[in-house]
């Protein structure tokens, strides 16, 4: 459990935030320059807000009122920086242990080699950060703040100064800390794909405030913030669940609320969950269930709620048995189906629209991709 | 080619001598040259500017005047050489440690200034690293800025032994020239060249100064880039 509130001037710029979050990974998202990193500074008590109250597991970190103001090095929350900050001087072996040497607890037995098996970094061990690949280089850093025996951890852009490939190579490591670690983890980021795939909670900075906090799913498909979270990327995000592959056409059939959903073949086992995003820009809409159409999804649903704007476009959510689902037509569209709330309509999305992209949980041929059967 | 190799005792004794007092000299003023490089990269303090003239001051004034300054501070009714005489037992007045304070002096600035370079070179980051990870301020110090900085110590330690095996000033005025006790390399010389047929032991003499000091370079230079790979991690 993690409470923040804090006040803080940097120079013109008003830091005055304040959220709480539980369990899981939650994401502070905005653009660069909104806060984000100066909000998980003052957590881990690399900055001293002028005003603040921070409060971790119930444990008082910083209470401006109460003069109450723990060093970082006291608050046992592990720090993954967006440039690694590896020591250069040490071996891999040597940064994974620095933080051991204060942990008041001695940890279980095998849970460095537990870490070091998570993070596929046995072969690095003897290395130096200098002979380490970008991507090496933070899966070094997590597992440095991972065997500090954190109580929170907190990631600020891990992904951010890496190349796309490297990124991929990372993302399930990381979901694999989020579900089998008991740690908290707070994660700084600005890229929507990320956020989506990795968020339990998602708090969306604007401007040094908070603009929304909740469940990923529920932020996503709030019309008004898509300002906020990007309205190219804007999209739905809905929990399934692999229910059948068909192997001569090579498509996997997803299981959602909704309804079923067929996409590109995936190698993930019957049962298995995944979170897919269904980027608003790839559904369209139909007033009567489409008959002779190649596309092979088709959600019914009805309109929830119709966007306000004057622009040529209009994002709309739909109630599709519980599930909410975004779509982005014309105006004029909007206006000649007559398209209102209440309406009832269907959605038709492409198979195809479902890249790799749109795929939270386990992508297909990525390292952690049998073990991913916990998300949603 | 054997009278180069030809040397007296008293030759002996200065060349011993200088060795010692350049010795003692790097190794006396590290500590203190760490800590002052530290208050100046990093102290934020009324008077700063006031102690990084003060440290540098050997280097722009006449030796002869630091020299006359510790013979007044810590000569035996100086200031601070009575407190050092009575209460530690430590004279420097006409001794060789007094040789040594002097060279120290003189390499001071030279010190001082290549740690407190590498102390501004380095990532402050990755101190504040070390303390999420749970280190406090002396752990982050020893662990993580100490090595970090070692190639600039190296660097400063080298400097200070070879301005002390230079220097001739400041040590002739505080603590003279006697033969054993403080007559050092370059006041060895100096005494050689003014006795008629001095010549060729002053030549010896200078041959060998000049060998230590290309030595302690090439000794340096290999020292300072180990450091500096293992530092940047190759």
């Amino acid at each position: 459990m993690l409470s923040v509130a804090v006040q803080h001037r940097l120079g013109d710029f008003l830091l005055d935030a304040a959220f709480e979050s539980g369990a899981g990974l939650t994401a502070l998202f905005g653009r660069s320059g909104s806060g984000k990193t100066s909000l998980v500074n003052a957590i881990a008590g690399l900055i001293r807000p002028e005003r603040g109250r921070i409060l971790v597991d119930g444990a008082v970190l910083t209470d401006t009122a109460r003069r109450v103001f723990v060093p970082a090095r006291q608050r046992k929350i592990g720090y993954v920086f967006q440039e690694g900050r590896l020591f250069p001087h040490l071996t891999v072996r040597q940064n994974l242990l620095y933080g051991r040497w204060f942990a008041s607890r001695r940890g279980q037995a095998g849970e460095v080699e537990h870490v070091i098996d998570l993070l596929g970094i046995a072969e690095l061990l003897a290395r130096r950060p200098a002979n380490l690949s970008g991507g090496e280089k933070q899966r070094v850093a997590i597992g440095r703040a991972l065997l500090a025996q954190p109580r929170l951890l907190v990631m600020d852009e891990p992904l951010a100064s890496l190349d796309e490939a490297r990124k991929t190579e990372i993302l399930p490591y990381i979901e694999r800390l989020r579900d089998e670690f008991a740690i908290p983890i707070v994660y700084v980021s600005h890229a929507i794909a990320e956020v989506t795939r990795l968020a339990t909670t998602m708090v969306v900075m604007s401007e040094g405030r908070v603009a929304a906090v909740g469940p990923t799913a529920e932020i996503m498909s709030r019309i008004g913030l898509f300002p906020l979270t990007g309205q190219a990327e804007a999209g739905a995000i809905l929990s399934t669940r692999v229910a059948e592959h068909d192997t001569r056409f090579g498509l996997t059939t997803l299981r959602t609320a909704a309804g079923d959903l067929r996409v590109p073949y995936m190698d993930l086992r019957l049962g298995a969950q995944l979170r897919v995003r269904i980027r608003a820009r790839d559904v369209m809409i139909a007033l009567q269930p489409p008959q002779g159409l190649s596309a092979l999804n088709i959600l019914p649903g009805t309109v929830a709620e119709i966007g306000e704007t004057d622009g040529p476009s209009v994002d709309m959510r739909l109630d599709c048995a519980g599930q909410p689902l975004i779509a982005r037509l014309t105006r004029r569209s909007v206006e000649s189906l007559g398209l209102v709330p209440g309406r009832r309509v269907y959605a038709v999305i492409k198979s195809i629209a479902f890249d790799h992209q749109a795929f939270g949980g386990a992508a297909p041929g990525t390292p952690g991709a049998d073990a991913d059967t916990r998300h949603g | 080619m054997s009278w180069v190799l030809a040397f007296s005792p008293e030759e002996l004794t200065a060349i011993r001598l200088s060795l010692r007092v350049a010795f003692w000299a790097m190794l006396g003023s590290l500590p203190v040259g760490i800590a002052v490089a530290l208050l100046l990269s990093r102290g934020q303090f009324w008077g700063k500017s006031l102690l990084n003239v003060i440290v540098h001051l050997p280097l722009v004034i006449p030796p002869v005047v630091t020299g006359y300054i510790l013979l007044l501070l810590f000569g035996r009714r100086g200031l601070i050489g009575e407190f050092f005489a009575d209460r530690l037992g430590i004279v420097f007045a006409f001794r060789w440690t007094g040789a040594a304070l002097a060279c120290a002096v003189m390499g001071f600035p030279l010190l001082v200034r290549s740690i407190r370079l590498s102390l501004d070179a380095i990532d402050r980051r990755l101190e504040d690293a070390a303390g999420t990870l749970g280190a406090n301020a002396m752990w982050i110090f020893v662990t993580i800025t100490l090595p970090l900085i070692l190639p600039g110590i190296l660097a400063g330690m080298i400097l200070s032994f070879a301005r002390a095996l230079g220097e001739f000033g400041a040590t002739i005025t505080f603590v003279s020239n006697i033969p054993g006790e403080t007559q050092t390399l370059p006041t060895a010389i100096y005494m050689l060249i003014q006795v008629p047929g001095g010549d060729l032991a002053a030549l010896r003499l200078t041959l060998v100064s000049i060998a230590i000091s290309m030595l302690a370079l090439f000794a340096s230079e290999a020292l300072i880039e180990r450091a500096t790979r293992r530092v940047q991690g190759l």
